[in-house]
């Protein structure tokens, strides 16, 4: 290792023991560290205390051996590019992460390659951070030992842009961070959420696509969230849904996909949500509504080959349904302004009762099913009675 | 018995009601395609015509083809030819005719404006109800000589295998909605040829919501190869039995 210029202060680094952290001891604040191509194997964790710019140059690999943190950042205006980062230390007490960033700002982790490690990128306290570009790639097994890709804890003002994430826990994983943009990711085949945020307000979401994850998105206790343009695909079992909402409020959710989910978009305790211009094809269930969301306007939306369009388990709904399309519906138009002019009921009799008998359907599309969904459609009794679109559109929506 | 097949089968072709019966088929399933824009609503239309009305017109059909081509088995009788190659002949005329005209009338269609996996699952679980139902009309046929007997018996076989069968099943699962019969009543509804179809179809149109019930035990079930196999089993024994009883009862009769 040798400055290439003493102004400049340009540091290669070729492989040998501790190679890496022998060249931070020796650099000052806004070096620049060049790491050659080469496997790196360092007996400590590699902490950077002073900012610098951390240049992989080959594709470098930084081997963690499963024995703890890889990389620790402790100074604000950092960057750290082009790294191969593999097999951090796996642990129940610590939370280690290929890189961990503390109480600093002004961060930036881009084209990086994360294989076989715990937690990959972990944000503390940390503000104005930028994570791009990145691929990230997991083992995850089990729930219980294994870790999230990209882990925001506390934090503000980051930007997650056009990073690959699959095979960890959770794709992407938010706690209280806020006035974020999380943009055109690719989270898929997680074990458990593609993301998953609690607590998070103000955030945007745009142009991601969620897709084969375990149990699909689920955005918790969280409000003026926008989610734009995402795509929510193929998020199937007993326990998945597309987007899960839990006391989410005051929320955007516009022009997204929902394709083949078990469960497109589950809402509990939200309310005063904005849910417009979403295309909602062949899912199981396209919504299922708890009793205790109100407020919520439900406009201009595709559905398409859903089983079921919307199912709820209260008697009354508290919801506006205005102006969607619905392939199911049968009404007319004729005064040939494009709204139907009679009312859809999206919720069918027996979504009804299949909230209280799950195992009904395998009765379902059966002779004596379509018997009673005519009869209901003709006398309501079980389904919600305000639970209609007054103005179902006769065709769908462009989008 | 090839040619007592062939023979049945172009008198059977040749009949009005079977050409009726495939235009109304391609009249319907063309125009449902036609009419709507997506292509799973037309399928989710076809379901219901292929579930009621395919096994009411094979059933009742067959039935009454039988009664009508007594005088031509007495004629046959008379011949050096054994019983049971003179029965077998029929029944698979009647059911190489009924199936043909499934094939051109909702087949065709199908295949030409979806011709997914889905379609060729209608398609197969469509042939199989046909089979199944055209057996049982024999065996209703062989029961008695009175055509309007074996005719009703034929309609009340239809009616409890589509209607009845799925209200009782209805009744159990909310009797017992509170206990763990779930593999016990998923093993009932394989019992009925036409819940089998049903359910056949349904593991293709309707995957997302299966896959999303509790107890995946359905999903796991039939979505396996296992699950296809003791499903073509069940509706294969459908076939059979009944055919196999009537024979018998044919072979001993004073006719």
């Amino acid at each position: 290792m040798f400055p290439v210029c003493a102004g400049a202060t340009i540091w290669q680094v070729f492989p040998a023991t501790n190679a890496v952290t022998q060249a931070i001891a020796k650099s000052s604040a806004g070096d620049t560290i060049e790491i050659q191509s080469g496997t790196y194997r360092e007996n400590t964790t590699i902490d950077i205390k002073h900012s610098l710019h951390i240049r992989g140059v080959g594709n470098p690999v930084l081997d963690g051996q499963y024995k703890g943190q890889i990389m620790s950042i402790w100074a604000s205006g950092t960057t750290i590019s082009g790294i191969h980062f593999i097999r951090c230390g796996k642990s129940n007490l610590e939370d280690y992460a290929a890189i961990k960033v503390y109480h600093v700002n002004h961060v930036t982790i881009s084209q990086n390659t994360f294989e076989d490690n715990y937690f990959c990128i972990f944000l503390l306290k940390s503000d104005s951070c930028i994570i791009r570009q990145n691929f990230i790639s997991g083992k995850a097994v089990f729930e219980q030992t294994s870790g999230n890709g990209i882990h925001l804890w506390k934090s503000q003002h980051a930007i997650i842009s056009e990073n690959k994430i699959q095979g960890q826990r959770d794709g992407i994983y938010f706690e209280f961070v806020t006035n974020s943009r999380i943009e055109n990711n690719i989270s898929a085949h997680n074990i458990r959420y593609g993301l998953h945020f609690m607590f998070s307000h103000r955030n945007q979401y745009t142009g991601n696509r969620f897709t084969n994850n375990g149990a699909g998105v689920a955005v918790m206790y969280s409000n003026h969230v926008h989610m734009t343009r995402n795509v929510f695909d193929l998020n199937r079992g007993q326990a998945s849904y597309g987007l899960l909402l839990k006391d989410i409020s005051d929320s955007r959710i516009n022009q997204n996909r929902f394709e083949k989910n078990s469960v497109a978009i589950y809402m509990e305790g939200s309310n005063r949500l904005t849910i417009e211009q979403n295309n909602f094809i062949r899912n199981g269930w396209a919504m299922r509504i708890y009793a205790n969301c109100e407020g919520s306007k439900i406009s201009n939306n595709n559905f398409s080959g859903n089983s079921f369009d919307v199912s709820t388990n209260g008697s009354e709904d508290h919801n506006h349904f205005v102006q969607n399309f619905w392939d199911k519906y049968e009404g007319y138009d004729l005064n040939h302004d494009d709204i139907g002019d009679i009312p859809y009921r999206p919720v069918s009799i027996y979504a009804m009762l299949m909230e209280r008998i799950p195992f009904a359907l395998i009765l379902y599309r059966s002779f004596v099913v379509s018997i009673f969904e005519r009869i209901e459609k003709i006398m309501p009794v079980i389904t919600p009675v305000n639970l209609y679109d007054e103005k179902p559109l006769m065709k769908p929506v462009r989008l | 018995m090839l040619k007592i097949i062939k023979y049945v089968l172009l008198d059977i072709i040749r009949s009005r009601t079977v050409i009726g019966y495939t235009l109304f088929l391609l009249l319907t399933s063309w125009g449902i395609f036609l009419l709507d824009d997506s292509t799973s609503k037309s399928l989710i239309s076809l379901v219901n015509i292929i579930l009621v009305v395919l096994p009411l017109v094979s059933i009742i059909f067959s039935t009454i083809h039988f009664y009508n081509s007594y005088e031509f088995i007495e004629l046959m009788l008379a011949q050096p030819v054994k019983r049971a190659t003179i029965f077998t002949g029929s029944y698979i005329g009647a059911a190489l005719a009924l199936c043909l005209a499934y094939l051109v009338g909702a087949g065709i269609p199908l295949m030409i404006f979806d011709g997914s996996a889905t379609a060729v699952t209608m398609i197969a679980s469509g042939l199989m109800i046909t089979l199944v139902f055209v057996s049982l009309a024999y065996l209703a046929a062989s029961l008695t000589r009175d055509k309007a007997k074996g005719t009703g018996i034929a309609i009340l076989t239809w009616f409890f295998f589509a209607v009845i069968y799925d209200a009782l099943l209805l009744l159990l699962l909310f009797l017992f909605a509170d206990y763990p019969v779930e593999n016990f009543l998923l093993g009932i509804t394989f019992l009925n040829p036409v819940d089998l179809a049903r359910l056949m179809v349904l593991l293709k149109m309707d995957v997302a919501a299966l896959m999303g019930m509790t107890g995946a035990v359905y999903s796991e079930l039939l979505g396996s190869l296992k699950g296809m196999l003791v499903a073509g089993l069940v509706s294969l024994v459908w076939v059979v039995w009944p055919f196999l009883l009537s024979l018998r009862i044919f072979n001993k009769k004073d006719i």
